[in-house]
């Protein structure tokens, strides 16, 4: 066993090494920092501070308020319409199935920065593509970059384009992970296709579901590119600024380490909170 | 004659869900490809036409003055340069160490093994954002090592999705095998690489697609911890252009074209690697 242990750890110990010094390490000390002064030269310990101005800080509230608004309207519109997607594109009445996948899963691969090029451009509000399909077609111009409401669509627009796909990839996998005996008896039945949609695909996909919703909440609350480079560092006048830009500008902006770090651990919880409240509400009635 | 009427039914019936299908995906298909049509069209424009009043729907052919435009504002060629070494070096080396550490989660009965899991399993979904700052305090103050290629490459080797795969990969393999190969006297490591590795190359084809594609987009740490012009990467040059008044659209979307297509041409060669990897990586 002794010379088991030696092997074992000879395979383990550089990828060890790595992951307790940039993961485990930082995890740890970012608890510590939440709880230091590090607005000056040298740190000192200040438990309450940090975490005091976190509950008077409005405009850690107003991140808080428009990351959770972007959660709660994003999220779920982005799931349901990658479940449509995933069963669309399972349809064995699907033509030309190559170019609609690369349709709906090409985003994937787009970077964060190219596609928030893009849709800067397409946005502009002067000059922007979709400004003038949208009064060619008789609609009126939107301000994307100047109206709150605006721009806080189009952030939900652009990340529902680049993540849609990949949450459909992982249904569609849950799909084709169903056997197809199932719904031979249920058509044997003559049970109607919406009913075994909703009443076998929908049951059998679930786990899947809880953790692409899972999977999105925590990449939500982390929200960072769009409205760093799309609406601008968050504008207009920080109706877009997302938790995680507000951390940004602290911890890299200000400097303000030990407040950054309290910011990042309040994400990190509502996350672990928002995911749980999830499988509560999502686990098996028995 | 009913079950020829049935049947006729049926196939109208089917014709009515085929057509009710493509009603509903193709518009959505037209929708999801036009950034990326608008994305190449952009990229061939000159700026009046970008700015004109028309919607350009066609390619143009200043992609090279586009280009050179690109080029001169940030030196783009270094950038890309400098993102696929890392690319490279980063999906080979994580490749390497995670799957040696997968190998021995796999295949070892080992003391501490169970707490290694656990550890591992338990901070999997942690946000990134929690690590970033000791990260950058580390990289930047303690080890001065800011615009290196080690402030690049090494920090984000914690990934530990590699290991998860590999593990997994490796559990599944025949015992026998291996047991077979020692008893001949071959030593572990050798065991290691040539026998198990070869043997787990749709797993490490999958690993490699997701590993290469992750660091050649990622954006955040790249921003923070490299930010002289050669030492940057390509999406952070690119950022930094975006916002900034007096600069060239035409070029920042030849650089979106440059860091888009390559990945775009590699999904459609790969795509069943990459769904596999996708898939695998939200099921594990």
């Amino acid at each position: 066993m002794r010379a088991r242990n030696r092997i074992a750890y000879g395979f383990l110990a550089p990828y060890l090494l790595i992951f307790a010094v940039f993961w485990i390490w930082p995890i740890i000390y970012s608890f510590y920092l939440s709880f230091l002064s590090t607005r000056a030269v040298p740190w000192t310990w200040a438990p309450h501070m940090n975490w005091g101005r976190l509950w008077i800080d409005p405009a850690f509230w107003n991140a808080l308020r428009n990351t959770l608004v972007i959660l709660f309207i994003q999220v779920p519109v982005m799931i349901a319409l990658a479940t449509l997607l995933a069963v669309l594109l399972n349809s064995q009445l699907l033509k030309a199935r190559g170019i609609m996948r690369f349709a709906f899963f090409a985003p994937v691969v787009v970077g964060e920065v190219a596609y928030a090029a893009v849709f800067r451009l397409m946005f502009n509000a002067d000059f922007g593509v979709i400004n003038k399909i949208l009064t060619g077609v008789g609609l009126p111009a939107v301000s994307w970059f100047s109206n709150p409401t605006a721009a806080m669509a189009l952030i939900i627009m652009a990340v529902t384009w680049r993540w849609v796909g990949y949450n459909a990839i992982i249904i569609l996998a849950g799909l084709q992970s169903i056997p197809d005996d199932v719904y031979e008896a249920a058509t044997l039945d003559k049970v109607s296709k919406t009913k075994q949609f909703f009443f076998i695909t929908l049951p059998l996909l679930r786990p899947i579901i809880l953790v692409c919703v899972v999977l999105s909440v925590i990449g939500t609350m982390q929200l960072f590119a769009e409205p760093f480079l799309i609406t601008n560092r968050g504008g207009p006048g920080g109706a877009t600024e997302t938790l995680g830009l507000f951390l940004y500008r602290q911890g890299f902006t200000v400097l303000n380490f030990g407040y950054a770090s309290a910011v990042a651990y309040t994400i990190a919880g509502l996350a672990i909170i928002i995911s749980l409240i999830n499988f509560w509400l999502g686990r098996d009635p028995k | 004659m009913k079950p020829q009427s049935e049947m006729r039914s049926k196939s109208s019936r089917e014709m009515i869900r085929t057509i009710g299908l493509h009603a509903v995906l193709v518009p959505l298909a037209i929708v999801w490809l036009f950034p990326l049509w608008m994305m190449m069209v952009f990229s061939t424009l000159p700026e009046n036409a970008i700015f004109s009043a028309q919607i350009q729907w066609l390619p143009g052919t200043h992609f090279w003055a586009n280009f050179e435009q690109l080029q001169a504002d940030t030196g783009f060629l270094r950038t890309l340069f400098v993102s696929i070494m890392v690319a490279l070096v980063y999906t080979v080396l994580s490749v390497f160490l995670t799957s040696m550490a997968g190998w021995a989660l796999a295949r070892y009965h080992f003391l501490g093994k169970g707490m290694v899991l656990a550890i591992i399993l338990g901070t999997l979904t942690l946000p990134y954002f929690v690590v970033v700052i000791p990260q950058f305090i580390m990289v930047a103050r303690d080890f001065g090592l800011a615009n290196t290629w080690f402030a690049l490459i090494v920090p984000p080797l914690f990934n530990s999705l590699g290991v998860l795969f590999m593990r997994q990969s490796f559990s599944m393999m025949p015992g026998e095998l291996f047991d077979a190969a020692r008893v001949e006297g071959v030593k572990e490591w050798k065991i290691f690489l040539f026998v198990a590795m070869p043997m787990a190359r749709p797993t490490i084809a999958a690993l490699c697609i997701i590993l290469f594609l992750a660091s050649w987009n990622n954006y955040l740490w790249p921003l923070l911890i490299n930010n002289q012009p050669d030492m940057m990467t390509a999406p952070v040059a690119l950022g930094s252009l975006i916002g900034l008044t007096r600069v060239s659209w035409g070029g920042i979307m030849t650089g979106a074209v440059l860091l888009t297509v390559p990945m775009l041409v590699v999904f459609v060669l790969l795509q069943r690697h990459f769904v596999a990897g996708i898939a695998a990586g939200a099921i594990k």
